[in-house]
């Protein structure tokens, strides 16, 4: 299947790369950037430790030929570290990231995670909605963001993600500074079982309450937003959280994030 | 005709003796059992557990009896071989689908005769050439750790090697020729010419540890050499070169220091090596949690086996660092240059200009053994994935390389090889694209 979008990517990656060559032999960084620019001398830090993510990561996160490598800066630490186990353990499906993170202890993985949670990184401006998108795609997309669908009953965006969409500390990431690739990309393997979280797994229950359509209006709304002032994770979901709404009860218990289970019962 | 009548003769006759053989071990046994009645255990059941789970570390069993994210000891993990896969099985002692109902003796019986508790022949993926020379005492250790698991229920079945095999490789009689033409049951005999430290190093890497399991060749038939052949192989399922444990020029067992192979089993690194791809696995789940006592003796039983290996077949020593490269990667000045220019800008800023390294964080590829392997395989690997060493009690943050899969294609990766494989003193064959093109068609990407 890689190999698919492999091929014919070749041809345009090999001009990137003819580029990228002459742009980094003149001294500009780029591939592998972040902050350790190339000819940096060797430190002693995770930075250095984490060249084999930031290769593929970038800063902000980056496309890459077969899709788009999310960014890490500023994810909460538990969400990081919960993906990381997912990679490891058969939940999300790259081979990749699988090897890479296998051979890695527990409390090196939590390390990891803590380091990129910590980094602060400015957000590329969101990209425009392109102009042949009927608007009522972008009001569908927000309204479930902010108010959710009750018949369907769907819960917003914010309740989890926070009222800015910047997350919540500890285990729900932000869906603002993402492509509408990488959107769409994580919520179609979600319906097609390809990413799961920990049971009980609440974003899979709610991906299974929305159609195709849906989704691509939810992915395409998030994508044209940019992250405000406040874009760090909220520290703590309870104060956050908006009226405890009916489709936050039990039933919406999140393996992956515990602190949101208790809320809203 | 004459000849499926004769070849139809010939696998009777060897099924016969099989099966024959097998009853008379049993027989024998049964009898050997009357007459010593089952000992009454040395250690307390805590401490048989305690020791079990040791030995499960040694033997590194729960790492293929564990599926991706699965309980501890269900099975489920897919083995592949060139048959087709086999599913191990759930060790838990759970009644329906673990060893819920298994005796110590049953479990002896499929460590020692490769036969599961039904009579039924185990498919050779269960290293049972190597288990059977476990000790009774040994394997009453690891059954009763195992009994100390949580027991778990499989959601979905575990599939039979009778489903997932092709046929006609799981059926009965095919193991009871493979059994009879590379099976035979037996205990470890210590060599009384060697020290008991030695005799403990051999124990461990012919029986629990099954090295030769991927250190030795296979042949058409898909066995191993002798539990004690570690002369390298090419493991098909993972697509990696184990290397050979003998010959000094692939690993340097015997001019190395007993200190640093022990340092390299209990740490994933040393000084001029680290480990990686399915090995880096072996010391995280297996090694690193090993004695001190027993790494020494493996090491001592691993190196005095490289020695004597050497005696016979000298090894070729290390290139000087400004031996020149080799004539043929000489010859392709275009290819070379292309690679020198990938390694300035891919690999240099880790590895050095002069393949050095950095201590402690990458390895020089200066004179480095495993680049000079004569199989490019494990380096091709390398290069495409990337990948951390295990992080370990005594390197718990390790430092990683990137993959490259996706920013180099075959023919560069096959020139900057050839480049590092030619460089600094480095003497080795010319890797082409076709190798890397191999190794990524077999890895399904």
């Amino acid at each position: 299947m890689f190999e698919c979008i492999w091929i014919p990517l070749r041809k345009t990656l090999k001009s990137v790369r003819v580029w990228l060559l002459a742009a980094t032999s003149s001294g500009v960084v780029l591939w592998g950037g972040n902050a350790l620019a190339q000819g940096a001398a060797f430190t002693n830090t995770m930075a250095e430790r984490t060249r084999a993510c930031t290769a593929c990561h970038g800063e902000q996160g980056r496309a890459g030929p077969d899709g788009y490598y999310p960014r890490l800066a500023g994810k909460p630490a538990g969400y990081l570290l919960n993906q990381l186990k997912n990679f490891a353990q058969g939940r999300r499906h790259y081979d990749l990231m699988t090897r890479l993170v296998e051979p890695l202890s527990d409390a090196y993985l939590e390390e990891i995670a803590k380091y990129f949670s910590e980094l602060k990184i400015p957000y590329p401006p969101a990209s425009q909605p392109s102009a042949r998108l009927s608007p009522s795609v972008l009001e569908r997309g927000k309204a479930l963001a902010l108010k959710g669908d009750a018949s369907l009953q769907v819960p917003a965006c914010v309740q989890c993600h926070g009222q800015a969409l910047m997350g919540n500390a500890a285990h729900v990431p932000g869906l603002l500074g993402l492509p509408l690739d990488y959107l769409s990309a994580q919520l179609g393997a979600w319906q097609t079982h390809q990413r799961r979280a920990r049971a009980p797994d609440c974003m899979a229950q709610v991906v299974a309450r929305l159609n195709s359509a849906d989704l691509i209006a939810v992915a395409t709304w998030l994508s044209t937003q940019n992250p405000g002032r406040h874009n760090q994770p909220a520290s703590l979901v309870k104060p956050s959280m908006p009226t405890p709404n009916k489709a936050l009860s039990a039933e919406w218990a999140c393996g992956s994030a515990l602190e949101l289970s208790s809320t809203g019962t | 005709m004459a000849t499926s009548l004769g070849l139809l003769l010939v696998l009777t006759t060897v099924i016969t003796v099989d099966n024959h053989t097998d009853l008379w071990l049993e027989s024998a046994w049964r009898t050997a059992l009357k007459s010593d009645p089952s000992p009454a255990p040395a250690l307390n059941s805590n401490d048989l557990a305690a020791k079990g789970y040791y030995l499960l570390k040694a033997g590194n069993c729960l790492a293929c009896h564990t599926d991706r994210g699965g309980p501890k000891g269900a099975g489920g993990r897919a083995i592949e071989t060139p048959f087709g896969k086999v599913y191990s099985s759930n060790l838990t002692p759970d009644p329906r689908d673990g060893l819920g109902q298994w005796s110590a003796q049953d479990f002896w019986r499929a460590l020692h005769h490769g036969k599961s508790k039904d009579g039924r022949l185990l498919t050779p993926a269960f290293p049972y050439k190597h288990s059977t020379l476990i000790s009774r005492d040994d394997s009453n250790a690891l059954f009763a750790a195992l009994q100390t698991l949580e027991p778990v229920q499989n959601e979905l079945p575990i599939a039979k090697p009778s489903q997932s095999l092709r046929w006609p490789f799981a059926s009965a009689p095919a193991l009871a020729i493979w059994r009879s033409l590379f099976f035979k049951p037996g205990t470890y005999q210590d060599d009384p010419t060697q020290s008991k430290d030695w005799n403990r190093g051999a124990y461990l890497v012919q029986g629990l540890g099954h090295c030769a399991a991927c250190h030795s060749p296979r042949n058409a038939w898909g066995a191993w050499g002798e539990v004690d052949d570690l002369s390298g192989g090419w493991m098909q399922g993972v697509n990696w070169f184990a290397p050979s444990l003998l010959d000094d020029s692939s690993t340097g067992l015997a001019s190395s220091s007993l200190a640093s192979i022990v340092q390299l089993l209990q740490t994933g690194v040393h000084d001029q090596a680290q480990v990686s791809g399915p090995m880096a696995e072996v010391v995280q789940q297996s090694t690193q949690h090993m004695s001190e006592a027993d790494l020494m003796a493996m090491a001592l039983y691993l190196q005095s086996r490289a020695k004597a290996y050497a005696a016979v077949k000298p090894p070729v020593p290390l290139p000087s660092l400004n031996s020149s490269p080799s004539l043929a990667t000489m010859s392709k000045p275009n290819f070379l240059s292309m690679g020198r220019s990938i390694y300035e800008n891919q690999c240099e800023q880790c590895h050095g200009a002069n393949g050095q390294g950095i201590q402690g964080a990458y390895p020089a590829l200066s004179r480095n053994r495993a680049v000079l392997l004569q199989d490019p395989t494990n380096l091709v690997q390398s290069v495409l994935y990337g990948g951390y060493p295990p992080a370990t009690l005594g390197n718990p943050r390790p430092f990683g390389m990137p993959p490259f899969i996706l920013t180099l294609q075959d023919k560069e990766i096959a020139a900057v090889l050839t480049y590092i494989r030619s460089q600094w003193g480095n003497q080795a064959t010319e890797v082409t694209p076709l190798h890397v093109h191999r190794v990524r068609a077999l890895q399904g990407h």
